[in-house]
């Protein structure tokens, strides 16, 4: 047992090609360079007096500039967190809390992230209503049944911006506007954690007030995130302590993460465009590629209507986990469902279900998500490998 | 206040000559789950007992916990070490050692009986064992006047032994029984990710039998999880049982082989038979006596008692099945017991239920297994030689 670093350092490593992006990404160079020289180096507590905490203080002072500047919002509407699940938690329980006289009624999706998911079962515990909406069968939801579920008491609508499953992009314009008409107090929080990096977005001009992001999905450090708190909402802190951030977030910040953060935040957003383009090339050849394959089926938008680095794919009469497990074999790594859960029993994804997917296929399905760091080629041997490897599968079935 | 721990075994007892033979092998296995403590232990064989003694600070329940581990070990007795400085001091560390072990603990019981049971091992004490009994029991009646003497069933057996030092004690803690660990030879546990098979290689382990297992992999239709969790389960074994050699083995391309050449619903047999075998023949090389499996009668459609009879035929080895005549239930409640059920059920797919028909034959017949296997010759002896070479082996502990 243990880590084999010959083969890490040899030939493995160059037959590896991952494409299970969504689940977490690797980090930039100069990210791994920065979050080592800040904790080997400027490792001082923000909070101190002297110099050391000083230069610790910059390091997360110049995170907040670069990332407020990417939403074209103020610094001090940025608070740093432990990663997406906490932004998430932090944004529907300090909102509901501190505006529950208003009204107990929250608006969701049937197809959020568990973050999202399972803080509404606990506030459903603590005496909130919550309505889900449902999707189409491109995993979309509809600006009607939005504008339907809106009740004179509700108070906080949660949205996501790229479904993690299947790369449906939301309106979350459109319904930030639609909210804004019908009832300008209520909060608006967008889970962006898979679609911050991808695409720009302004809160300010989308009308959203809570916006959820998390480092490691955009080659950033695992451990830190962010929320952005627009600051005329109104939202009760969750971890209480030493006061920091404004009393929003105790505890010591991150510092080597929150700088790592900020880092991937300034590399992604430099050449965004360019490399979203290249994303979707690669998307749009692996989707043609993939449908040369009978029986399958690609589950959700493809195109410029979806996100550019999620593929979901369904293979008829193929378990994806053993799949998954035969591409493992030749160190191509995806995804079936969501990797947040391996170590509960593989359960069909509620996306997929919400969909209309038929029930034959649920578990049939894997997720191919790209970065940056995709190229051409790594596409083109995971097409090969599918061609060689699902014909064989589907001979040894179950009966 | 316990410094000690009198070891009590049963079995071993009564196997005369050999005796020595158990006693070495149990206070082998004790030094070496010891290893897992903190502190250091001296373990001695003193006139037919064998002792564990702290000589620096140690963690009593830690200590107890990982006695309670060690097979041949009936019960634990832990034990306050006296200086001997006078009957008169005796008495009063006496009252002492009840005052905290009974009355402070539990609170005084109205009636609580006890005896004085002491052995005066050393003949230059100036009394002798019938008068410390009464003296002892005397100078408790003065002192807890809420206790009563009883000879015959008291609630407490105070034991006062008189060595070069005095050994009080008076609770046994009970230890899980058997014979220790590698005095009864060796076998070879078929062990899959499940619920029985742990607990089958804990049981044969239990009577004193040294436990080999062997593990049949089939990525990519089972998880590198699934291996990890059957060494997770190794591990948890070798608890009791101490180091496991764990034989892994490719199972893949016999399995799709029996799948392209013999009927579907004879599949989940003909691949146990492959099974036995490639598990005997490890088990020839690795001086195994015999295989173990978690077979339970009719608990699935390969263990009714025709399939057992169709999967045993091939081998020549006997086949262990501790968990033959147990009920699911009791299964679940020893796996509990010893820390495999948790581990046990994560939901990783093991090899024999990839492939498994929707209806698979619950009354096999050898002569028809043996005739569709006939299909396999030509390529499955090679297929099986390559699973043998490619084993993996760890050592798991």
């Amino acid at each position: 047992m243990g880590i084999d670093y010959e083969n890490i350092n040899g030939e493995f490593y160059h037959m590896e090609v991952y494409l299970d992006n969504s689940a977490t990404t690797k980090a930039y160079p100069c990210v791994a360079e920065l979050v080592s020289k800040v904790m080997v180096g400027d490792y001082g507590n923000p909070s101190s007096m002297h110099m050391k905490g000083v230069e610790a203080e910059h390091y997360v002072r110049y995170a907040r500039e670069v990332i407020a500047a990417s939403l074209k919002v103020s610094e001090k509407e940025i608070v740093f967190t432990s990663g997406g699940t906490e932004s998430d938690n932090l944004a529907l329980i300090g909102a509901a809390s501190a505006n529950m006289r208003a009204g107990r009624h929250i608006i969701t999706t049937a197809v959020e992230h568990p973050a999202v998911m399972q803080t509404m079962h606990y506030l459903e515990n603590q005496g909130f209503q919550v309505t889900y909406l449902p999707v189409d069968r491109y995993g979309v939801i509809r600006l009607d049944d939005l504008r339907c579920a809106v009740r004179r008491d509700t108070i906080l609508v949660s949205i996501m911006y790229v479904n993690n499953e299947v790369g449906a992009v939301q309106p979350v314009g459109e319904a930030g506007a639609l909210l804004k008409s019908i009832n300008p107090r209520i909060v608006f929080h967008v889970d962006a954690i898979q679609g911050y990096g991808k695409f720009r977005m302004y809160p300010k001009k989308m009308n959203i007030d809570l916006l959820s992001v998390s480092g490691h999905k955009i080659h950033g450090p695992k451990g830190v995130g962010f929320l952005y708190i627009n600051e005329k909402v109104r939202v009760n802190p969750i971890v209480y302590g030493g006061g920091q951030q404004k009393g929003m977030r105790s505890g010591t910040e991150n510092v080597p993460g929150i700088a790592g953060l900020g880092k991937a935040v300034e590399t992604i957003y430099e050449n965004l465009e360019a490399e979203r383009a290249a994303m979707y090339g690669l998307k749009e050849r692996f989707v043609q590629g993939v449908l040369q394959i009978p029986d399958v089926k690609i589950n959700g938008l493809t195109g410029e209507m979806s996100a550019p680095h999620i593929v979901s794919v369904s293979f008829r009469g193929v378990r994806s986990e053993v799949l998954l497990h035969a591409l493992e074999e030749r160190g191509i790594y995806v995804s079936a469902g969501s990797a947040c859960a391996s170590n509960k029993a593989p359960k069909p994804s509620d996306t997929l279900r919400a969909m209309g997917l038929e029930k034959a296929l649920l578990d049939s399905t894997l997720r191919f998500s790209f970065s940056v760091f995709t190229t051409q080629e790594e596409i083109d041997d995971t097409l090969q490998a599918l061609y060689e490897i699902v014909p064989t599968l589907r001979k040894y079935t179950r009966h | 206040m316990f410094t000690s721990f009198l070891i009590k075994y049963a079995e071993i007892g009564v196997k005369g000559k050999n005796r020595y033979l158990f006693e070495d092998a149990l206070v082998r296995q004790i030094r070496h789950v010891l290893r897992r403590c903190d502190g250091e232990f001296k373990v001695h064989k003193t006139q037919g007992r064998i002792y564990v003694d702290a000589l620096t600070d140690f963690d009593a329940d830690e200590t107890v916990e990982a006695l309670q581990t060690v097979f041949g070990i009936s019960g634990i007795c832990p034990v306050v070490v006296l200086e001997d400085q006078g009957f008169e001091q005796l008495g009063r560390d006496v009252i002492s050692y009840i005052g905290k072990v009974y009355m402070e603990n539990r609170g005084a019981q109205e009636g609580m009986s006890f005896k004085v049971v002491a052995r005066r091992a050393r003949n230059n004490y100036p009394l002798h064992s019938m008068e410390i009994n009464a003296q002892l029991g005397g100078i408790l009646l003065d002192a807890f006047p809420a206790l009563r003497v009883d000879v015959h069933e008291p609630d407490i057996y105070l034991h006062v032994e008189i060595r070069e030092k005095i050994y009080v004690y008076s609770r046994i803690i009970p230890g899980p029984g058997g014979m220790p660990v590698g005095t009864n030879g060796k076998g070879m546990l078929l062990l899959s990710g499940g619920i029985d098979s742990p607990v089958a290689g804990y049981m044969i382990a239990k009577r004193g039998v040294k436990i080999d297992a062997v593990y049949f992999h089939a990525p990519p239709y089972t998880s590198e999880r699934a291996k990890r969790k059957v060494m997770d389960l190794a591990k948890l074994v070798s608890r009791y049982t101490g180091p496991v050699y764990l034989h892994i083995i490719n199972f893949t391309d016999i399995q799709l082989a029996i799948y392209d050449k013999c009927p579907h619903d004879e599949l989940t047999i003909i691949m146990r038979r492959y099974m036995m075998r490639i598990a005997e023949q490890i088990a020839s090389e690795t001086e195994c006596l015999g295989l173990i499996t978690g077979e339970s009668i009719g608990q699935v459609a390969s263990q009714t008692m025709h399939s057992l009879a169709v999967t045993n035929e091939v081998c020549t080895l006997p086949v262990y099945r501790p968990l033959i005549g147990m009920d699911k239930q009791e299964i679940v409640e020893i796996s509990e017991k010893i820390g495999t059920y948790e581990t046990s059920i994560l939901p990783y797919e093991d090899c024999c239920t990839i492939f498994v028909a929707k209806h698979p034959v619950t009354r096999p017949n050898a002569n028809i297994i043996r005739k569709h296997e006939k299909h396999l010759e030509g390529t499955i002896e090679n297929l099986v030689e390559i699973a043998l070479q490619t084993k993996e082996t760890v050592i798991v502990q």
